[in-house]
């Protein structure tokens, strides 16, 4: 078989993966691109190792570990966004500005009430030696 | 091996330039449609055309092992994200953010400039696909000899993420507790 044909798709996948990540606003669908991205990399580790007939397969013990990895990023990626949502009831990427670095950006209407009830450790360990 | 051209076809490559663009159409459909739980099923389609790529390069265990992991747990996990923050049934409106043209900009870009480097760089190598590469008991022993090192950190990395995402879903509750202690950290 050609080399080609796999390298091509792999890299026609990844740039799908490169959009599917620059325009999404679900933060779910963010990892989804993610993961095609990883499938890409995937695809010419694999086309590569076979075409080199490596002696230790590196190219698909790689790929075995990418998926591995994988599956590691997509449980971590999946709890930071089920807790953004829980937090701020919202899981579009663009409305989580928090961190957001511009000059007189004011928090915007998603930002939940929270400063009043729940002022941090810190603001209850004050809080607290203040009222001993 | 007999002189070959460019696109003389062989069967595999027929199958894999159909399969190829099966996987391309649903990875397209993944990133541009708007129903969530849609994008996820395409999603499945994508990987699991893959899955036949890597079969076609002779490569099995890899094609398993991405079925059962991917396809097994990876999509389901992406599914129960989407349902637990809500995703509506229905089409969303507001699946793409703004900055859609940029996005389509900078991947026609990329996509046009690593094409012509790959075909480029790439034109003469064939892959020798008649004695298979990718067996799992060759694949096996090379994980288990020349890799076992990395494998066990692997190991250990799965069980960090494991306990990361354990902590990170119970964070609200011991931060409440905190606060109820009155900050007793």
């Amino acid at each position: 078989m050609h080399l080609v044909y796999p390298a091509v798709l792999s890299s026609l996948l990844f740039c799908v993966g490169v959009y599917g990540v620059l325009a999404r606003r679900n933060a779910i669908l963010v990892l989804m691109s993610v993961e095609l991205m990883l499938a890409a990399v995937s695809l010419n580790l694999v086309a590569f190792d076979v075409w080199l007939r490596d002696e230790i397969h590196s190219g698909q013990v790689f790929t075995l570990f990418l998926i591995a990895l994988a599956a590691a990023e997509i449980g971590v990626g999946l709890a930071i966004v089920l807790l953004v949502y829980r937090e701020r009831g919202t899981s579009a990427v663009d409305r989580l500005r928090a961190l957001a670095d511009r000059e007189g950006n004011e928090p915007d209407g998603n930002e939940p009430d929270r400063d009043g009830p729940a002022p941090g450790p810190g603001g209850a360990a004050s809080r607290e030696t203040t009222t001993t | 091996m007999t002189e070959r051209e460019l696109l003389s076809t062989s069967g595999q490559e027929i199958v894999f330039v159909l399969v190829g663009l099966v996987v391309l159409g649903a990875a397209v459909l993944c990133v541009t449609t708007r129903h969530l739980v849609h994008a996820a099923l395409w999603l499945v389609v994508a990987l699991g055309g893959l899955a036949v790529e890597y079969l076609l390069l002779t490569a099995e265990f890899v094609a398993w092992v991405q079925v059962l992991i991917y396809l097994g747990s990876v999509v389901v996990l992406l599914l129960f994200g989407l349902m637990l923050t809500r995703a509506p049934i229905g089409p969303s409106p507001d699946a793409d953010s703004g900055n859609r043209p940029v996005a389509l900009a900078v991947a026609l870009a990329s996509a046009a400039c690593l094409v012509t480097l790959v075909v480029d760089a790439f034109r003469t190598t064939w892959i020798d696909l008649e004695t298979p590469h990718g067996r799992s008991e060759a694949l096996g022993d090379s994980l288990f000899r020349a890799w076992v090192l990395p494998f066990e950190a692997l190991s250990v990395l799965l069980l960090a993420a494991l306990i990361g995402a354990i902590a990170l879903s119970r964070a609200r509750r011991a931060r409440a507790g905190v606060a109820a202690n009155g900050g007793g950290r």
